[in-house]
């Protein structure tokens, strides 16, 4: 858990944040105001439409662009928080939009549209149908795709997603309680065999799991990242008393027992908890990033598990985690960039096969075995990896 | 010019405004305050003519066309490349952040308590020469015995003073080591001078942590900065060891609001609101230190010194959006605008709320943790800089912020932000590890005839 916990306001993919054009429905009526000025026409070499928002007006520095990507500048000269939205010709379906844009901001938004009749609207104050414009988008030979299946795509990968992040959580409640049963029994051996298998299936759904901000750091703080007078539970303590460094004192079977119970109690929160999360397409994108982001901070430094060094079985469902966020999304992510869909294709294999390389029976080398230059393979292919991946979400939502 | 004592280009080959046209440190122009023209002073130079009156060297450089006389031609110019060392404070910490750091961190060996005065007088009067951009020791790098090893290092000759300051503090472990006082300090350890607690992600490394002296080299050429090191680490030898040092470039906050606000190495203004030297009266109650008791009086005009070597971890960072970004810190990347609107210095509107009725600065956003209406209005001076030592083996960064502050008292200026900040700012959490820490307490300023900490040893 290197990018431990955050009390008060989880950041994480799965917070609930207002997700590009897959959340947000605003169901306004069709009203043309027709506040813009469409005299001029869009620089065609596909320079930024200005859009001013006041609290009164929403001047769009043109009235007809040619379709592809149109790149919307918008800046806030009002007094208001303000909003610019792209809406389809029916003045109710959002193409794109741009919120929180606080006064004297400027903020760009793209959205790729094909020819056709669209609406513009800016919302100072953030409420209401807004100050509406037509956009018209003129045919430019470089039309996108459009495709109404795309949604559908963007769907099914959520609800796929959704029912692996309710697998995992099972499986991990599962595994918790066997780990438990032979912790608080004394059974050292049987609790280490399981300790890094189990914990696979939590490191698999790690940002889902952080994103409770009370339940992380009970399961899965680590020593460190204590601040003074925190109890320290959950699978980090447990680890050091499984594997003990020199001048440690073992807990008692009354610690011990305490310990566990606690972690099979939270971890029941937990799949609870997932149930009712609903997933979006940027959500898994994020998600699949920030998992890449815990292999290069936590994981291939070895600093995640510093007594049991089991680094690579966490490292490998890490990339599990995102390689499944990544393969649900594929479909939508091949219509909007098949490119990107193969580079990632292609940089998960080649990650896969290095760490292939230190398999070891069912699990891994211990992380302390490995060389210097095999660490910094690793952590080459983590970023090979981590550098396409950070694109995707942009990639399938905007 | 300042260059080449023997006989390099005369005068007339600098810039066309007189200012000098070479052998400057390369600058990236963030500084409004750049030094005049014609201002450039050789350390050699000065050396060189000590005693003559400045008319009479003016006089003389237009005979000798030599460039380190023509150079000393303007003295009362040259003082805006000097920070004077003496005063009521130490210079270093409200002095206009200059653009390059080197601190280190030095261990006492000795246990002697002359030793030790011995050597802060030493430090003392070589900070003198040093800071006014001359060498150190009378002989300094050239002018000594052929036979013996110059007293001055050299590699600053011909380079003016670069705003050099030196700033000293002291670590609790000069005070104490190991249970027992030390140096005959007994009840002298400031109740302020604490062992700071352990911070949640801390992550800290003994050969960067600690110290029982402390040297805080700021200049506007690197190799001033890290002249002044060397040749203080070199008197110190046989009574002190360095225990870490730091390089560090690109001041990241400004102390003067003459200055532009610079960035940090995640790409965003840093200090738009840090504490200014034109803050009088805040600087008295956040930064001066007071002398509680009859027996801390030598810290009177002094503070204390906060330094955190705090990693960033580059490569994730860079693979964040923008918005994200600019989420975490809560202003904008471009203009450094607080994200409830308006410009750099605009104040942030915390309750200015965002679609959903969410606060459009962000609860856990950096600059909401760390602004003083959320910290029981406490402020600190800081005078960060960034640093990179290079990778670190797996192909990243070695690089981040090395922190500076100057504290009234950092029971209350530092630990409960600090400690909020490691628990609740996400940017803190995700994104930084403090590797490095170091409390000092840093003396009142010497006056002239006076040394570094005088009061604390009578």
């Amino acid at each position: 858990m290197p990018g431990f916990s955050l009390p008060q306001n989880p950041r994480h993919a799965f917070r609930n944040r207002p997700a590009g054009l897959a959340a947000a429905v605003v169901a306004v009526p069709l009203l043309l105001t027709g506040c813009t000025d469409n005299t001029k026409a869009a620089d065609p070499s596909g320079g930024a439409i200005e859009v001013v928002s006041s609290n009164t007006e929403c001047k769009v520095s043109t009235g007809r662009v040619p379709s592809g990507n149109l790149n919307f500048s918008v800046k806030n000269e009002g007094t208001e928080v303000t909003e610019f939205y792209l809406l389809a010709s029916d003045g109710l379906r959002i193409l794109g939009e741009v919120e929180n844009v606080g006064p004297g901001l400027t903020r760009n938004l793209v959205v790729t549209a094909p020819a056709g009749t669209y609406t513009t609207a800016c919302k100072p104050g953030m409420e209401g149908d807004g100050i509406r414009g037509a956009l018209e988008v003129t045919q430019s030979g470089n039309q996108p795709t459009a495709d109404a299946d795309f949604q559908h795509l963007l769907d099914t990968a959520t609800a796929q997603y959704s029912s692996y992040v309710k697998d995992q959580s099972e499986q991990l409640l599962t595994g918790t309680e066997q780990f438990a049963a032979a912790f608080a029994a004394g059974n050292t051996a049987q609790a280490r065999d399981l300790y890094a298998a189990t914990r696979q299936h939590w490191e698999r759904i790690e940002p889902v799991a952080e994103s409770f901000g009370d339940l992380d750091p009970q399961l899965d703080a680590r020593e460190a990242d204590l601040e003074p007078g925190q109890e320290w539970t959950g699978w980090h303590r447990a680890e050091k008393d499984l594997f003990p460094p020199a001048e440690y004192t073992a807990m008692t079977a009354a610690e011990r027992s305490a310990i566990a119970d606690r972690m099979v109690a939270d971890t029941k929160d937990l799949v609870e908890r997932t149930k009712t999360l609903d997933f979006t397409a940027d959500a898994l994108g994020n998600g699949a990033k920030e998992l890449l982001d815990e292999v290069a901070t936590g994981k291939v430094t070895g600093e995640e598990e510093i007594w049991s060094h089991t680094d690579l079985w966490d490292f490998q469902a890490n990339v599990d985690g995102a390689r499944i966020a990544f393969e649900n999304l594929k479909p939508a992510l091949q219509q909007k960039d098949a490119a990107l869909a193969a580079s990632l294709d292609e940089k998960f294999a080649a990650l896969q096969a290095e760490l292939a390389t230190h398999a070891q029976g069912s699990g891994f080398t211990s992380y302390d075995k490995l060389a210097p230059e095999q660490v910094q393979r690793l952590a080459s292919l983590v970023d090979a990896l981590g550098e396409p991946l950070s694109r995707l979400t942009a990639a399938v939502v905007l | 010019m300042t260059g080449c004592p023997f006989g390099g280009r005369p005068p007339e080959a600098s810039g066309p405004d007189g200012s000098a046209v070479s052998a400057d440190p390369p600058r990236d122009g963030r500084d409004r305050e750049q030094p005049t023209a014609g201002t450039r002073l050789s350390r050699r130079g000065l050396f060189g003519i000590a005693g003559l009156g400045g008319a009479a060297a003016g006089l003389a450089a237009g005979f000798l066309g030599h460039d380190a006389v023509a150079a000393s031609a303007a003295p009362p110019a040259a003082d805006s490349l000097v920070v004077p060392f003496h005063g009521d404070h130490q210079a270093g910490i409200t002095t206009a952040a200059q653009d390059r750091l080197h601190m280190a961190a030095f261990d006492v060996t000795t246990t002697k308590r002359d030793e030790l005065i011995q050597l802060l007088k030493d430090w003392t009067e070589a900070a003198e020469a040093l800071t006014q951009g001359r060498p150190a020791g009378a002989t300094g790098a050239v002018d000594g015995p052929y036979g013996a090893p110059p007293q001055d290092t050299g590699e600053a000759l011909d380079l003016n003073a670069g705003k050099l300051t030196l700033t000293f503090g002291f670590g609790a472990g000069l005070f104490e080591k190991d249970g027992g006082a030390r140096f005959g300090l007994d009840g002298r350890r400031p109740e302020a001078l604490i062992d700071l607690p352990h911070f949640p992600g801390d992550d800290l490394d003994p050969g960067r942590s600690g110290g029982d002296l402390v040297v805080q080299a700021c200049a506007d050429d690197p190799q001033v900065a890290v002249h002044a090191i060397r040749n203080l680490a070199r008197i110190g030898f046989g009574k002190v060891r360095v225990r870490w040092s730091q390089l560090g470039f690109g001041r990241t906050s400004s102390t003067s609001r003459a200055q532009q606000t610079p960035r940090n190495l995640f790409g965003f203004k840093d200090g738009t609101n840090n504490l200014k030297v034109e803050d009088e009266q805040l600087l008295d109650q956040h930064v001066w230190a007071r002398a509680a008791r009859p027996q801390d009086a030598w810290m009177a005009g002094g503070s204390y010194l906060v330094a955190r070597r705090i990693r960033m971890h580059i490569e994730i960072w860079d693979r964040t959006s923008l918005g994200e970004q600019e989420a975490l810190v809560g202003r904008t990347k471009g203009t450094g605008a607080p994200l409830s609107g308006g410009e750099e210095f605009t104040n942030p509107d915390f309750d200015r709320q965002g679609k959903g009725g969410k606060p459009l600065i962000p609860l856990d956003s950096h600059v909401r943790m760390a602004h003083p209406s959320h910290n029981n209005g406490v402020q600190m001076l800081r005078r960060g800089y960034n640093y990179t030592d290079g990778s670190d083996g797996v192909g990243h960064l070695d690089a981040g912020l090395f922190f500076i502050a100057f504290v009234t008292d950092p029971r209350t200026h530092y630990v409960p932000m600090q400690m909020a900040m490691a628990k609740g700012d996400t940017l803190a959490v995700e994104y930084l590890k403090h590797t490095g820490s170091g409390l000092f307490a840093v003396p009142g300023g010497v006056k002239p005839g006076g040394y570094i900490g005088e009061g604390l040893f009578t």
